[in-house]
């Protein structure tokens, strides 16, 4: 591509302003805060990671002035790598990794299933910053040390860990007990957002820079409300999300078209891996999520602002708490309507007069353990002595898009630990307060 | 080995329901459509005992299980309502004649006053004539926005209290698609309402008691209780809802 050497100059300004003018309109992280950038290898996050490079740089014009660290998601085992291949993979990773000087950590997807239940809890984050906090953190951070620069993090050699094959086989189990792909999909995106916010939150970073692009997003914005989570769609496409308390993604890419990034990965030779996903090379119906790709890219083809009109749509969304519908219609709700339909599909005789069914926890809360908004109850779950012999009605604490994707699993045992002792716990908790409900003068709205 | 009725568990299944998979006898399944719509009326306090409601009718299959399904439950449930059919003629030869045919004869199967309101009559224009002014681009685009005015218009020349149109969970959905790629926040917020609040003098609330039916079921139940009605594609497709209709029909259960 034949472009003349202007043309270049400007394109890099270009590029290189929207991302810092990104994060200075958010003025979501402060100075001398550590951010971990999620880097899969495709060419968004490695184009996110390039501009981190550029904006840490000495001669960079308004520096950005944080500590970076890079996580990579070894995902191979999901998706039948060999084990050859994937050491591959992470070699060739390692490489442009040094090469940044930044601290970075090579982590397994099987390490999922041994995380702990609270990576699905919300913890206290940093208390509510007023206007102005930001503008005097940046300038007393000038003040202090200004001129030496951000250092970053030593950058240490840790041996990658091994993966023991006993290991993918549980997470392979895990992800074939999904009947279709789409849940599989699904439930491949929430492990690895549990996976990456456990990891920060360990390594003690408090921000985490995802790399979904403009095209990405949009995407995800229409599959979502295919999927049923349109009430979290604010938080899954927007800049950033603060669900997890201590730890908040943002997406600062959100603003770059897939096209820009690759013509700017191509003209200034950024690198990347290219690691296959699990719709790779399926057919365009195969998922929900791919049949949505190739209808917005499709559609991008012959109306060029599509993409973009989808991104301005999400940035409006905002997110609300508790019960959405105003109104007398608080009942008759698409959810409720779903529930109605299963259960007149399964009763006996249809002579006798039927209620609708008894819903126990609020159909308007989105509370859900796997990636949706979260209640702020910490605390252990209390002792109940009556103990339920069933299993866990796991589904009636999950967000409606969640229970779908659960719904397509063979069993529900075969999801991690830390998923179904959560459940357990604040499925006691719910019993212990239906015990002294009467008692209670307050009402905690958000209780999940 | 036959599928027995989820349900009653005795008869042999004939169906299998696109919303929730389960397999059903005809009677059940009826049954199961019937009860929705009216948990859908109820809940959401579509009607008032007394009120006059026109229903939307084009011949289509939507409106014609509207009309059946209303009907129906207006004697089961004693909503105590007084029921009409109102259609619009907007002169597009070949699509409406024939339609309008058919609501003739779906006024006489249900029993149900019926009135029509033609766009000559309304606006001294028809279809086919703005068409040949205008051009053919975006026209069904422009239909839209004339039936909605057409809709509201109708109201003095008719007396009703409410009207309701035959909107599925699929067009629903197409809606909502739709206006996320327009952009239309406006909209968005506003399509999903079961019914529109009264808009102002001689404006006719509207509501979708059909609203959670899927549009597969829709046809289901016509097909089996073996209902009349008229089906064809509109002549002037040029629009963007064609390929949100295309999208829906993908990997679909989960929308709406």
């Amino acid at each position: 591509m034949l472009v003349h050497q202007s043309t270049r100059g400007c394109f890099k300004e270009y590029f290189i302003h929207k991302f810092r003018a990104m994060l200075g309109k958010n003025r979501l992280i402060f100075p001398g805060e550590k951010v971990l950038l999620a880097v899969s290898g495709g060419p968004s996050s490695c184009s996110m990671l390039s501009q981190v490079q550029e904006g840490l740089s000495q001669n960079a014009h308004k520096k950005l002035r944080f500590l970076p660290g890079i996580v990579y998601i070894d995902e191979g085992g999901a998706v039948g790598q060999s084990v050859e291949h994937r050491r591959r993979t992470v070699e060739e990773l390692r490489a442009v990794f040094r090469a940044t000087g930044f601290p970075f950590l090579m982590v397994p997807l099987e390490q999922v299933l041994d995380l702990p239940s609270s990576v699905v809890l919300s913890a206290p984050g940093a208390p509510e910053q007023e206007a102005g906090a930001y503008k005097a953190a940046v300038d007393h951070f000038l003040l202090s040390d200004g001129s030496s620069g951000v250092t970053a993090g030593q950058q240490q050699e840790t041996p990658p860990p091994e993966v023991q094959e006993a290991h993918t086989h549980s997470l392979q189990r895990l992800l074939g007990s999904a009947r279709t792909l789409t849940a599989r999909e699904e439930l491949l995106n929430i492990l690895r957002q549990h996976l990456l916010v456990h990891t920060a939150r360990s390594a003690g970073y408090s921000k985490l820079m995802l790399g979904d692009s403009c095209t990405r997003l949009a995407v995800k914005l229409l599959s979502s409300i295919s999927l049923g989570r349109g009430a979290q769609l604010a938080h899954d496409t927007g800049f950033s999300d603060s669900r997890y308390g201590d730890t908040i993604l943002v997406r600062p890419m959100r603003d770059y078209s897939a096209k820009e990034i690759a013509y700017y990965n191509r003209m200034f030779s950024v690198p990347s891996v290219f690691t296959a996903g699990l719709d790779t090379k399926t057919a365009d119906k195969s998922s929900i999520q791919h049949l949505t790709e190739s209808f917005v890219i499709k559609l991008q083809a012959d109306f060029p602002s599509t993409v973009s009109t989808i991104y301005r749509t999400s940035e409006k969304l905002q997110s609300c708490k508790g019960s959405a519908s105003a109104g007398g219609t608080e009942n008759a709700s698409a959810f409720s309507a779903t529930l109605i339909s299963e259960q007149l599909s399964q009763t006996k005789s249809p002579g006798e007069s039927r209620q609708a069914p008894e819903w126990t926890a609020p159909a308007s809360q989105c509370c859900s353990i796997v990636g949706g908004e979260l209640c702020g109850n910490r605390g252990g779950g209390g002792c109940s002595s009556a103990k339920a012999s069933e299993p866990p009605p796991l589904r009636s604490l999950l967000c409606y898009s969640c229970q779908l994707t659960i719904k397509d699993m063979s069993s529900e045992e075969v999801l991690p630990q830390y998923i179904l002792s959560e459940a357990e716990r604040r499925l006691r908790r719910s019993q212990l307060r239906e015990e002294i409900r009467d008692f209670l003068l307050e009402d905690e709205a958000d209780e999940g | 080995m036959p599928v027995l009725c989820s349900s009653c568990g005795d008869k042999r299944a004939v169906l299998k329901r696109p919303k929730t998979g389960h397999s059903l006898c005809k009677a059940c399944f009826f049954w199961a459509f019937e009860e929705e719509v009216h948990q859908t009326i109820v809940t959401a306090n579509l009607f008032k005992h007394g009120e006059i409601v026109g229903i939307a009718a084009s011949g289509g299959k939507d409106s014609t299980v509207l009309a059946h399904v209303m009907k129906l439950l207006n004697e089961r449930f004693n909503y105590g309502l007084e029921l009409m059919l109102l259609s619009v003629d907007e002169g597009i030869s070949g699509y409406r004649d024939d339609s309008l045919e058919t609501v003739k004869r779906n006024q006489e199967q249900y029993e149900l006053p019926l009135k029509i309101v033609s766009y000559e009559e309304l606006y001294g224009w028809t279809m086919d004539a703005i068409v040949k002014q205008v051009g053919r681009k975006n026209k069904l685009h422009l239909l839209r926005r004339v039936q909605k005015a057409g809709a509201r218009q109708r109201s003095p020349h008719a007396k009703v209290d409410k009207i309701c149109t035959g909107h599925n969970a699929d067009d629903i959905a197409e809606t909502v698609v739709m206006n996320v790629l327009r952009g239309d926040i406006a909209r968005l917020r506003r399509c999903t309402a079961i019914s529109t609040s009264s808009e102002g003098e001689g404006v006719v609330p509207r509501c979708k008691p059909l609203k959670y039916a899927y549009e597969k079921e829709i046809v289901l139940y016509a097909y089996f209780k073996k209902l009349d009605y008229f089906s064809t594609e509109c002549i002037y497709p040029q629009c963007l809802s064609w390929p949100c209709e295309d999208l829906s029909e993908g990997p679909g259960e989960r929308q709406a």
